[in-house]
């Protein structure tokens, strides 16, 4: 397996899900600079956390003009598996590769703490591995994960199985209480959850592991 | 060329909601500006450029908001094209 992770200037997380893949999947990961717009023969592609370029204009905004994105762009619209996390999720929502926006958290506060969630659809493969109605605890650290949608766009995720995760007691006012959805045809998904967190018991818990090993079982008898 | 002046004024959908506004609004209402009914917060994005003709200018500037000033699911725009200075 063979992964590749995005590294804005701003991120912070890159490292961590660098550890994550590496250290606790075992697999084979490589850094890959804003700047590049080819990309290497890759498994699958991860947009880490952070503050890409400051979060300036909006949480996003200018990593979805970077050259590497036209270069993750073209990686989605083949099949590829490309997971965003927190602002990776941001870019995947300003980049258009995901439905929707993410704005201030409605108490105005940064939540940093562990979240029950429950899967809401299998649609993506990188939830191939729990069933609709799972629970799952991850670690949440944001300040502007409100999920935004309009009313027809939120039915059409539904009536597409494009939400993915739900949090257990919306923690930031999140339209649906939606943490996680997925392109239409699943191979793209973001999250505000922090999965690379949840890799190995000494930072809390296991769950994370889950979407990475759905990932392994799809990529598995392709390679 | 001539030279243009533009204000981008961006702000959230009015169904999106504004908890940083609110909070201001609580602080107004706090100082005993109890007339103060509601705030919105937005931004406003001041913009030089130079262009063959207003037209033109308009038609950059309004490209420009839509595909990254403005996100469309969550915020409004709106384009004032106000100043126009000297022509080289």
């Amino acid at each position: 397996m063979h992964v590749g992770i995005a590294i804005f200037p701003g991120a912070n997380c890159d490292r961590d899900v660098g550890w994550a893949l590496g250290g606790s999947m075992g697999w084979r990961v490589t850094f890959l600079w804003h700047q590049e717009a080819a990309l290497p023969k890759l498994d699958a592609l991860i947009l880490p956390g952070g503050f890409s370029y400051g979060d300036y204009l909006r949480c996003g905004a200018i990593a979805s003009s970077a050259p590497l994105l036209r270069a993750v762009a073209d990686f989605a619209a083949a099949g590829g598996p490309v997971l965003g996390i927190c602002n990776g999720f941001q870019v995947l929502t300003e980049a258009g590769l995901l439905p929707g926006g993410l704005t201030r958290n409605q108490g105005l506060h940064f939540i940093c703490r562990d979240q029950p969630l429950q899967v809401a659809s299998q649609r993506s493969l990188w939830l191939h591995q729990y069933a609709v109605g799972d629970s799952l605890t991850l670690p949440i650290a944001h300040g502007e994960g409100c999920y935004q949608i309009d009313g027809p766009g939120l039915r059409q995720l539904e009536d597409n199985g494009q939400v993915a995760l739900r949090y257990l007691g919306n923690p930031n006012g999140s339209i649906d209480g939606i943490a996680g959805v997925s392109n239409r045809t699943g191979n793209v998904l973001g999250l505000m959850p922090h999965p690379e967190r949840a890799c190995d018991q000494a930072t809390g818990g296991t769950d994370g592991q889950v979407l990475f090993q759905g990932l392994a079982k799809w990529v598995g008898p392709i390679t | 060329m001539a030279h243009f002046h533009a204000t981008v004024r961006v702000s959230l959908r009015p169904s999106v909601l504004d908890p940083a506004g609110e909070a201001v609004c609580a602080a107004a209402q706090r100082l005993g500006h109890g007339a103060i009914q509601a705030i919105r917060i937005g931004k406003a994005i001041e913009i030089q450029l130079d262009a063959p003709d207003a037209t033109t200018a308009r038609q950059q500037l309004e490209s420009l908001s839509a595909q990254l000033l403005a996100n469309p699911v969550m915020e409004t725009w709106s384009l004032e094209l106000h100043t126009r200075a000297e022509e080289d």
